[in-house]
């Protein structure tokens, strides 16, 4: 059943609408609900065919259900309509305004909105793809202080990575850390690259993602085994920063293994033909994000790279 | 004057983009001035501008006190500002969301590191700030409620002679802004708003440029002779009254910055977009000053049109 979370009147015969389809059996007043939302980052598309495919599944095998699931396609209708990664006409990033307020303007009434109709949830999956500069492999993402009561359930994902990340102030706006703080436990799914679909990670999650709810005691249905994830806590993560400004090419493929001294990419400079910088492994492990976007300044992320050795 | 660069940043056509210091005095680092981080901050850019243009005169005269030195940065971002863009040219960050930075993070992250190193330590910092909401604001200066901010830092407000001085209660996404990293390191922390973001006010450019030179002489830092400048009045920025729309169409306003308004007053009509007719109209809800105005002929609904500023708070 589609319902309308949040409207607000936009200026010229038009209403801004929040949607999401709620797809539910055997919902009795204890039954548990999850959330799946995404397209809060309106450049950020990876969620799409993850919220379509598991809509299809749970609407063919309904009998398998039991409980409630919640998808949430856009939260951010403007920004996925208009290629625009923030809120349009605030020029905000939606993910920097959660909680909201009811009384506030048009993106913090709709964060609000969000947070209510969410609140209450047993568990929500917050997916994002990135950006239009680095591809990730499926990987949760949870701050420190949630890991703990966290960690079981992301392993539920059929996930690759769990990055246990520093906690900051300004992350205190959130839409995972809002939903944390209220006993809705949020999970932060990063994975993909913006403006694009890989089909397959969005099947690799939607297998996660029917897991979990089996977990759950929600899913009588078909699950397959799911991968276990490499737990960042365990291992160093090694950021490369171009240091020139050029265009990068890449000569590993994403996702696989590195040894330390392999020529992940280079920099070169088109206007005269030459090679700006290398980029080198410093280690050797996995190489869980790369550069998409071809064109880099100093300071632009080229890669990352989690070490097979423990801290090493 | 001095003029060194700060920073220095390459894209791959474009030629470097420099950011300038210019440095009036010698000795104690006492007053820092930032102005556009934005590119859209063309009159913070401006004010900054007419402020160097200034001192250098104070200085030829012999105006800054000896021992004391002021640092003052017109344009942070001149690759977006070339290009008519707000945020960075590339992935559209903020540099103003990246402080204190981070010398080997991304590229904004490091501009903000850059810049952040070369001003941390002056007892001042004054940012020419610009608001996210476009339209017109009456000039005021606005001070972070942090831990740290000390009683002077707040008794300072005062000092610039504009006709409000806020107090600001942070929110987590302030804590990543220049005012804010300023007074964790210690620094007495100004931000200064002035009435246009993106537009030039002659008037309103001087307004800024005499508070900034009555900061610093009534601070000891120039000699100039100055008029004091205005009684400010010190506002708690939660108690100013936002009106909001209540309908979505075309903005008529009836009222403007600066207006003092009585409760019920006609503020402003919606009138609909396509069919012209009235659809909603907005009164007053206090007796107070129309502090800000909202300037797009287009709104959706919960609009912040006006903020008002109420003359009591009871
Ligand atoms: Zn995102």
């Amino acid at each position: 059943m589609i319902k309308s979370v949040s409207v607000a009147a936009l200026p010229v015969a038009e209403n801004l609408i929040i949607q999401k389809n709620r797809i539910e059996n055997n919902a009795g007043p204890a039954c548990k609900r999850v959330c799946v939302v995404t397209g809060t980052h309106g450049d950020e598309l990876e969620g799409q065919y993850v919220c379509a495919r598991l809509a299809k599944i749970l609407n063919k095998e309904k009998q398998n259900l039991s409980g409630i699931v919640d998808i949430y396609p856009a939260l951010n209708p403007l920004g996925i309509d208009s290629v625009t990664r923030g809120f349009p006409m605030f020029d905000l990033d939606m993910n920097r305004i959660f909680p909201g307020s009811p009384t506030g303007l048009v993106a913090e009434i709709a964060a609000n909105d969000i947070i209510r109709d969410i609140e209450g949830a047993d568990m929500c999956i917050d997916i994002h793809s990135s950006n239009i500069f680095l591809r990730e492999i499926p990987q949760v993402r949870v701050s420190e202080q949630t890991a703990a009561e966290l960690l079981p359930y992301a392993v539920m994902l059929n996930v690759d990575l769990v990055w246990i990340h520093a906690s900051a102030t300004v992350l205190e706006s959130t839409l995972a850390h809002s939903l944390n703080t209220r006993g809705v436990k949020t999970l932060v799914v990063e994975m993909g690259v913006g403006m694009r679909i890989t089909e397959n990670y969005c099947k690799q999650l939607v297998d996660g993602i029917l897991n979990m709810l089996h977990e759950l005691g929600m899913w009588n249905g078909h699950i397959e085994q799911v991968r276990k994830p490499l737990v960042s806590k365990d291992y160093r993560i090694d950021f490369l920063n171009s240091d020139a400004h050029g265009i990068f090419i890449p000569s590993t493929a994403h996702g696989s293994h590195v040894n330390a001294g392999d020529r992940i990419g280079k920099v070169i400079d088109p206007l005269l033909g030459t090679l700006v910088e290398e980029t080198l492994a410093p280690c050797s492990g996995l190489l869980f994000t790369l550069r998409e976007y071809p064109v880099v300044f100093g300071g632009s992320l080229l890669a990352r790279i989690m070490g097979d050795s423990k801290n090493g | 004057m001095d003029k060194n660069i700060i920073y220095s940043i390459k894209s791959l056509y474009r030629e470097s983009m420099d950011i300038v210091g210019y440095t009036f005095g010698f000795g104690e680092h006492s007053c820092c001035v930032v102005g556009a981080l934005r590119g859209n901050e063309i009159q913070q850019m401006a004010i900054c501008a007419q402020l160097i243009d200034t001192l250098k005169r104070i200085e030829e005269n012999g105006g800054i006190v000896p021992g004391k030195s002021i640092m003052i940065i017109p344009c942070a971002n001149n690759y977006s500002m070339n290009i008519g863009k707000r945020f960075w040219p590339m992935d559209n960050t903020d540099i103003n969301r990246m402080f204190p930075g981070y010398e080997q993070g991304e590229t904004t992250q490091r501009i903000a590191a850059g810049l952040f190193k070369s001003i941390k330590d002056y007892v001042y910092g004054i940012q020419l700030a610009s608001f996210y909401r476009e339209g017109e604001f009456l000039p005021h200066v606005k001070v972070m409620d942090t831990n740290c901010r000390s009683r002077e830092t707040y008794e300072s407000l005062t000092d610039f002679g504009l006709p409000y001085g806020l107090i600001r209660t942070p929110q987590p996404y302030d804590t990543a802004t220049l005012n804010y990293n300023w007074q964790v390191w210690g620094c007495h922390a100004y931000s200064l708003f002035s009435n246009y973001t993106d537009h030039i006010g002659r008037q309103s450019t001087q307004t800024a440029v005499n508070a900034v030179l009555r900061f610093l002489v009534i601070k000891g830092i120039i000699k100039w002779a100055l008029h004091r400048g205005m009684h400010t009045r010190v506002v708690i920025e939660s108690l100013i009254k936002n009106v909001q729309t209540s309908r979505a169409g075309i903005l008529k306003k009836h009222v403007a910055v600066g207006d003092e308004v009585a409760e019920g007053d006609l503020l402003c009509e919606i009138i609909h977009p396509l069919e012209g007719n009235t659809i909603g109209r907005i009164e007053s809800p206090v007796d107070g000053t129309v502090f800000f105005s909202y300037n797009k002929q287009l709104v959706m609904e919960h609009t912040d049109v006006f903020n008002i500023i109420p003359f009591s708070y009871a």
